[in-house]
């Protein structure tokens, strides 16, 4: 049986990369936290401050609202909304698009301004573009490790199940 | 869309709970949330209208357990079950990895079942995904009301079965749930045809719940492996 969609897996190699991209991004905005969370809702990573938060759970609406966004754009005759800004009183929330599968947010306060956030963002997504087309091509060759790591454990997930 | 993160070691799938209106996809992962060690979940996240009608999607995340020194965690999703909240629903299948049909048992459901069963294959296919071959599980609901139709008529009106093209997938394979049943079988007009494993529930009681949930997620690891 084959999944009807496709599945594509992280090194630490990428890891590293994106990590030390975020990073750069936060300090040089001032910037508390970066959640970068791909398109079904599962957080891929999270760089920074963000104490207390259930990123899980975060990561999850993230992706929700974006795809309702989506939609609204679509309705009102857009292609896509191309990122997203939720202000609060005291921190607040910039969501973008990375390549159309993941979605970077970061959450800043009032130690930073939107219009900073906002301007090197566009660097910062074309930066993680790259990164992340290079983790996708690399599924589509069929090079993934993804595809060799279950394989044989079929006992395995069987004995997972003895509950 | 399953995601395995080397660096959490971690395996991440998602698998939705898709059925008609008040049929008890909710009430499935209220169940689970109570029954799971705390630190095996997260928290159960509802956007629900003030009656608790689900407004876009109820959400659960669960650890199952580890295989291969990889965590897998399941993020279970419920959808709007109400005909008009068709937008939501099909957003919340996007990179599905497993689905889980809720059937509501009473047989004046019955019309409610068939309409979100086809509504289900719609959107599927909308997208581009061919539900036959897709971890699929079907459960029936509300087993313990005196309205509750027969399991054969169930059977019969919502998994009846898609015919198996593959010539080299034409054998007899047991139904591994119930005995002396078939999942893939040679029918009387010679066509061989395959069926989703169905699981009977009372789910409010939590019977069959953790079986249905089991089922699916066994299926989709499997599809890895």
């Amino acid at each position: 049986m084959t999944a009807g969609t496709t599945n594509w897996s992280f090194t630490q190699d990428d890891f590293t990369a994106i990590t030390e991209s975020l990073k750069r991004f936060l300090g040089e905005t001032k910037s508390l936290c970066a959640l970068l969370v791909d398109r079904s809702g599962q957080l891929v990573t999270t760089v920074g401050d963000s104490p207390g938060l259930d990123t899980t759970a975060f990561a999850t609406l993230t992706a929700a609202d974006y795809s309702a966004n989506d939609q609204l754009a679509k309705l009102v005759g857009e292609n896509d909304f191309s990122s997203l800004f939720h202000q609060g009183e005291k921190e607040s929330i910039y969501v973008a698009d990375i390549a159309r599968r993941l979605l970077l947010v970061i959450i800043f306060d009032s130690r930073t301004t939107v219009g900073l956030v906002r301007l090197r963002m566009k660097d910062e997504v074309e930066e993680l573009t790259l990164l992340i087309d290079r983790v996708f091509s690399r599924g589509r060759n069929g090079a993934a490790p993804a595809e060799h790591l279950l394989k044989g454990a079929d006992d395995e997930i069987d004995k997972l199940f003895n509950w | 869309m399953s995601m395995i993160n080397y660096a959490s070691r971690e395996i991440n799938c998602k698998i939705v709970y898709y059925g008609p209106g008040l049929g008890g996809k909710t009430t499935n992962l209220e169940h689970v949330y109570g029954k799971v060690k705390p630190e095996t979940r997260g928290k159960l996240i509802s956007l629900a209208t003030e009656t608790e009608r689900t407004l876009f999607f109820d959400f659960l995340p669960v650890d199952l357990g580890t295989i291969r020194g990889f965590k897998t965690r399941f993020h279970l999703y419920t959808v709007p079950g109400q005909v008009y909240y068709n937008a939501s629903r099909k957003l919340i299948l996007k990179n599905v990895d497993g689905i889980v049909f809720v059937g509501d048992s009473q047989a004046e459901r019955m019309e409610a079942n068939l309409e979100s069963m086809q509504n289900l294959y719609d959107n599927m296919a909308e997208y581009g995904y061919d539900l036959t071959q897709m971890p699929f599980v079907i459960q029936y609901n509300k087993r313990d009301l005196p309205n509750a139709a027969p399991i054969e008529d169930l059977q019969a009106a919502l998994n009846p079965g898609w015919e198996v093209e593959d010539a080299t997938k034409h054998r007899v394979q047991p139904d591994p749930y119930h005995a002396g049943q078939n999942l893939v079988e040679q029918v009387a007009g010679g066509e061989w045809v395959e069926r989703a494993p169905y699981f009977e529930a009372i789910a409010v009681n939590g019977d069959g719940v953790f079986d249905t949930l089991k089922a699916v997620s066994k299926l989709v690891l499997k599809a890895l492996a």
